[in-house]
């Protein structure tokens, strides 16, 4: 799974250039803020030009008071240079509240349009997608993009402005010495391109090697246990000195590269000086320029290049950026393999919006007819011609060696994934006629390692019936002997089960989520059994919990447990993705098969695990 | 604080050794750099009142000398460029001093930074096994990562910077009032504002920060747990709801972040507000006293661009020392892993062991290794974890040189102790016993000495993120000199040959999450072969076939058998089958030994061994009965 991540990652070459059609999937989300951007872009050219205006207060003071020796109408100078400076301080407050307004808003509407998306994906994503990997494209890449459109462009828009109108006002004052000037910019825009493209490519490379560190940390931890018993700490550190090593080289590098960069705009920015000192101090002399128009220019030649910088830094932004929106609209272009026909949906609704009022009760009758399947990600076929029929209120148990493909069964019948060929019917109606929910919302599903989501007890007992009062509550965890437990936690049914509930152990969770399935009333009920031993009291409880869910329920079990495959009616037995045996307990026990061997291994291990039972 | 071992400021400045000349050389051109950026200015003001205008020369004696040799002002008059160079000629020097401060700094801060990272990763390497099992992977990676990078921060850009802040007000404020005494006035009594309202919002800002962290922290966390609970999600059908949540999240979120922002707007919007009134009352002021005749029109220009240069460092100051304290939090996170004791590699008597050559007992030799005959002996050993009761109490049993001994036991039995303790992955407290290898007490032989000794395969077993070859030579003790073949050969005793030759890449098939993932039995079985590199005396199968079938165990114990002649063997296991070869078998249950002998003595005896053994010896047993409890 995860080597089709590496692998696209490795065939996605480093941008070069800034690649239009990328952004455009974006506009979308950007036309809703149409009123906002247009605003931002009218406060920003203010702010633009009032930093350029800021400079000409100086030459005023230097040609109208200081050169004539003259005080008269200071004040009104001094009112007007308030005013601007008062001007700006609004429009800097008001510029960086929408900047900040459009980025959070633009962050949220692609965080949830992502999050959205996401619920509607199917099984087959997400069983080739590590969670992590969904998780910060939900998180952080939506959050580059937003911080990136708000300030990147916008600034990108004020370095531009501000460049044109330092350009216009220099004109404007000398143009004969504005050129001289000017004549500085293509070098330092040369000179800028060649350290930012160097500079995004070692960035680039001390971000990779940052990310390898932050992994061999990871397995320093996780794996410290194992580097004891085998005495490789010594090996370790020095692999682990190796990365480092390569990162403070490339960190140095970088450091290079930017110190370097500097004296370089230096160089040219003291050109640009230089220039307007002899040139602007001949006019001078001459009397053919004032001298306030000299500090103005000095001011404007120095000051003109730092937006260059801040220019070529933002459009390496934007590129980096890029593989970011790429991964966001990954994501939203997505379809589901498995999806409502559009009638089906016209009739009972969609997963956000159900028509309940149209929906069938459903019985429980299961028929699996001629049924074809292999996974989308392999052409190996695991089911052929697959025929079963469960009556309502039977239980099926699939048993089978960890990763056998018990899961394939259970993953059609809930239809995360449908047949390839074939039909799967639920009372007689082939399901891919009625939605998803309909089928989901009579499904009670316990897992392997049961899942809690942070938040109480109570609520996570809830969430299988999200009207239930109190006293449903209680009364579904008193089936499944979960309510002493519960009452004898700190806070009761109010006690925090921590995220993902590792506040409790196995055995409780196990518990919680086969009440949360009792609460649902499921009329099909599906338990993905744990393997790992709990302590047996905690056990017995389970097996109790178990043996009041099946009762009137069709149930399929992936068990493992000698008890609870004895509780099935039918047993299927997998092994490499196919069903080899299928019978009752005795019947396939009599044909000393496969399962005969399955059955002896657990057996065996069951006994030594209840050692200590007496 | 007293308690520590040492303080965050201890812990820096003994992360500089090795780079206190780095430091040093990053000072002086700091401080170079700071000095040359007033030059500039100063050039130009010559220019202006003295070559444009017809001042008198204000400049020291030997540059007025260097002017009358060339001249005097006529000559620079007709050669303008004469100032340009002057002007060219400190600006660069300025950057050249800027790029060797840049430079010096980061050789210096990622010099530490290196080193603190090495530190932390070889420390916890070596904390105690107790410390890994109770500490959250995530939260230590947290303080290795994030934490170092926040230290990283500060010293690499906001240490200096601070000196430069106050170089730049010491010399720029002494200045000015060098100049003019009522100009630096006015411009001084704006600093504390600037700088008192900067650090003012940075401390009540960073509460915010949190709060919103707190948001975000929420929010990421209720996605992550969608994404994982998806089956749960999905078969409850609760989608809507899940949204629901969600856009609760994010709501509160998006809102605390918006609240922030706009604090942020007010802000920036008045750190700038009183940054340009500082610079137009500095120019008002400038203005009139150049209009009065009290400073020349050079002077107003030095002092407008001293007055800019000082503006904006000093509201920067805040900033710095708001990142002071966050500094200081993140140090005092990674103190807390530092603090922590490592395991004692040996106690103080035993060195003397060592100096005096009593251990290893025979000969002394180079490569201790073969050193180890095997002689075991527990001796009225008692152990208990620091929560809860005795896991062991009173074990005492010897196991002979080159024997192999079998040890049956359910679960919390206490057998895994019995290993952990073996290898000194937790230590036996003085008085609770002792555990001898060829006679001597484990606690007083070295730990890398035992463990080297030792061939311990985990229940659960951890490979590494390498090429599989790279994961069963690892444990070589010749390290590099291992080859393929070496490899393949213990690959084929653990029975895993023929799987890894199946991939694609064979033995440079990488393992883990970015290559193939190998089943349980796989796994157990690398690991078996990756022990059998250590060619250890002692050999410790802690329930390591559990996942590999009936079949391939036995003939995994055969191949073994054949190759380790000379080894002690421990194996633990849940299969009769398994053990039952055993020259002595230990039944194990609730931390006591139940039983002890050999296969044919535990037959014989009525027990738990009787019981288990004909439960899972099961071919003639009447199978339809046994659907109650084991016992």
């Amino acid at each position: 799974m995860a080597q089709t991540a590496a692998a696209s990652s490795k065939t996605q070459e480093a941008p070069k250039s800034v690649n239009m059609k990328v952004w455009k999937k974006l506009f979308p989300f950007l036309a809703k803020y149409k009123g906002r951007l247009t605003w931002l872009v009218f406060i920003n050219l203010v702010c633009a030009l009032i930093d350029i205006i800021l400079p000409l207060f100086q030459k005023l003071a230097i040609d109208h008071f200081i050169v004539p020796g003259t005080t008269e109408n200071i004040w009104f100078f001094a009112g007007v240079y308030a005013l601007v400076i008062a001007l700006q301080t609004f429009s800097v407050i008001m510029f960086s509240r929408s900047a900040n307004r459009m980025e959070m808003y633009l962050g949220k509407d692609l965080k949830s349009a992502v999050f959205t998306h996401l619920q509607t994906l199917s099984f087959n994503y997400y069983n080739t997608t590590p969670v992590g990997y969904m998780l910060a494209r939900v998180m952080s890449d939506t959050s580059r993009i937003g911080e990136v459109i708000a300030w990147g462009l916008i600034d990108l828009m004020w370095a531009l402005t501000y460049v044109g109108g330092v350009l216009f006002v220099m004109f404007t004052l000398n143009w004969k010495l504005a050129l001289l000037v000017t004549l500085v910019v293509p070098p330092v825009v040369l000179a800028t391109r060649f350290f930012q493209k160097r500079i995004l490519t070692v960035n680039r490379q001390v971000r990779a090697i940052n990310s390898q560190m932050t992994g061999a940390f990871n397995e320093g931890i996780t794996g410290a246990r194992t580097s004891k018993t085998l005495v490789i700490e010594d090996l370790n550190d020095a692999e682990f000195q190796e990365i480092t090593g390569n990162l403070y080289t490339k960190n140095i590098h970088l450091v290079r590269l930017n110190a370097l960069y500097i004296p370089v705009v230096l160089c040219f920015s003291s050109i640009a000086t230089a220039i307007v000192l002899v040139q602007g101090g001949r006019m001078a002399m001459e009397g053919v320029m004032l001298l306030g128009t000299l500090s103005a220019f000095l001011t404007y030649a120095v000051n003109m290049l730092n937006p260059i910088e801040q220019a070529a830094r933002i459009i390496g932004e934007l590129i980096s950026t890029q593989a970011n929106v790429e991964r966001v609209t990954d994501i939203l272009e997505t379809q589901p393999t498995v999806t409502d026909s559009p009638e089906v949906v016209a009739k009972y609704g969609d997963c956000f919006h159900p028509k309940k009022e149209n929906w069938e009760p459903i019985e429980g009758n299961i028929e699996f007819r001629h049924v074809d399947f292999h996974y989308p990600d392999s052409q190996e076929e695991i089911l052929h011609d697959f025929n079963l029929t469960v009556k309502s209120g039977t239980t099926v148990a699939i048993v089978g060696e960890t990763g056998a493909g018990k899961s394939t069964l259970v993953n059609l019948c809930c239809r995360f994934f449908e047949p390839t060929g074939g039909q799967i019917l639920i009372d007689g109606v082939d399901y891919r006629q009625r939605s998803q929910l309909w089928l989901h919302s009579s499904l009670g599903y316990v897992l392997q390692t049961p899942h809690l989501f942070s938040g109480t007890v109570k609520e996570n007992i809830r969430y299988g019936k999200l009207d239930a009062t109190d006293e449903e509550i209680i009364a579904a965890a008193k089936i499944v002997s979960a309510h002493e437990i519960i009452e004898a936690m700190d806070k009761g049914y109010d006690s925090d089960v921590g995220e993902g509930g590792d506040k409790l152990s196995t055995g409780e969770k196990q518990l919680i989520s086969f009440a949360r399935a009792v609460l649902a009333d499921p009329r099909i009920f599906v338990l993905d059994e744990a393997t790992s031993s709990i302590d047996t009291k905690t056990e017995q409880l389970i097996q109790n919990a178990i043996s009041h869910l099946l009762q009137n329920r069709t149930s399929f079990l992936i068990a493992h447990r000698l008890s609870t495959i004895r509780q099935a009616d039918i047993i299927l037995v997998v092994r490499d993705g196919q069903i080899i045996e299928q019978g009752t307990h005795q019947q396939l026990l009599e044909q000393k098969g496969y399962y005969h061997t399955l059955y002896r291994n657990q057996y065996a291990k069951e006994a030594a695990e209840k050692l200590n039972w007496q | 604080m007293e308690t520590k071992k040492h303080g965050r400021a201890s812990l820096l400045w003994q992360l500089s050794r090795g780079f206190r000349l780095w430091w040093t050389a990053a000072l002086t051109a700091t401080i170079l750099t700071t000095l040359l950026s007033y030059l500039t200015p100063q050039v130009i003001r010559v220019t202006v009142d003295s070559v444009l205008d017809n001042q008198p020369f204000d400049v020291p004696q030997f540059i007025l000398n260097m002017i009358n040799a060339i001249g005097g002002r006529e000559v620079i008059r007709q050669n303008l460029i004469i100032c340009a160079a002057a002007a060219m000629l400190c600006s660069i020097l300025s950057g050249i001093s800027k790029f060797f401060f840049r430079f010096t700094t980061a050789k210096a801060a990622e010099g530490m930074i290196t080193s603190l990272r090495n530190q932390l990763y070889a420390h916890i390497q070596r904390l105690p096994y107790a410390w890994h099992v109770a500490n959250q992977t995530g939260d230590i990676i947290q303080r290795c990562t994030s934490d170092v990078d926040v230290v990283r921060n500060f010293i690499s850009s906001k240490l200096l910077e601070m000196v430069r802040t106050i170089l730049l007000i010491t010399i720029s404020l002494s200045a000015m009032f060098a100049m003019n005494a009522k100009i630096a006035t006015v411009s001084l009594l704006f600093m504390p504002f600037t700088a008192g309202f900067s650090a003012i919002f940075y401390s009540k800002i960073s509460k915010n920060f949190r709060k919103t962290d707190e948001a975000e922290g929420a929010l990421s966390a209720t996605v992550q747990e969608n994404l994982t609970g998806v089956r749960v999600v999905r078969a409850f059908g609760r989608e809507a709801y899940e949204i629901g949540r969600f856009s609760e999240k994010i709501n509160t979120y998006t809102n605390l972040w918006v609240k922030l922002s706009d604090l942020m707007a007010y802000y920036f919007g008045t750190g700038a507000l009183l940054c340009e009134l500082q610079i137009m009352v500095v120019i008002l002021f400038g203005t009139v006293e150049a209009v009065s005749g009290a400073i020349t029109l050079g002077e107003f220009l030095v002092f407008v661009s001293y007055n800019s240069m000082l503006v904006w460092p000093v509201r920067g100051l805040g900033r710095i020392l708001a990142d002071m304290s966050k500094t200081g939090v993140s140090l005092s996170r990674i103190l807390e892993i530092l603090h922590v004791s490592p395991e004692i590699n040996l106690p103080a008597a035993a060195n003397h062991l060592l100096e005096t050559n009593a251990f290893p007992a025979e000969e002394p030799s180079q490569n201790a290794s073969c050193n180890f005959k095997g002689d075991i002996a527990f001796e009225n050993v008692s152990f208990g974890y620091e929560n809860g009761g005795d896991t062991l109490s009173h074990v005492s049993f010897t196991i002979k040189a080159g024997t192999t001994v079998g040890i049956l036991g359910g679960t919390g039995s206490g057998k895994s102790t019995l290993t952990y303790l073996l290898d000194r992955l937790y230590d036996l407290p003085e008085n609770q016993g002792r555990i001898t290898i060829d006679g001597v007490d484990i606690r007083s032989i070295p730990r890398q000495l035992l463990r080297n000794n030792v061939g311990l395969v985990l229940q659960e077993p951890f490979l590494f993120s390498k090429t599989i070859e790279e994961n069963i030579a690892i444990a070589s003790p010749s390290r590099h000199s291992a080859n393929l073949e070496d490899v393949r050969k213990m690959a084929s005793i653990a029975d895993v040959d023929d799987d890894i030759s199946a991939f694609a890449e064979g033995y440079g098939t990488l393992v883990g999450e970015r290559g193939v993932t190998l089943s349980g039995g796989q796994k157990q079985r690398v690991a078996i072969a990756r022990m059998l590199m250590q060619h250890a005396p002692i050999m410790v199968f802690d329930d390591s076939l559990s996942a590999v079938d009936t079949e391939t165990d036995l003939k995994i114990r055969q191949a073994l058998g054949e190759q380790t002649g000379g080894s002690t063997v421990i194996l633990i296991s849940h299969r009769i089958t398994t053990l039952m070869n055993a020259d002595q078998i230990i039944v194990l249950d609730k931390g006591r030994i139940a039983e002890q002998g050999t296969h044919q003595e535990l037959i014989a005896q009525k027990g738990i061994y009787q019981q288990i053994y004909h439960i899972q010896n099961m071919d003639d047993a009447p199978i339809t009965d046994m659907t109650g409890g084991v016992c």
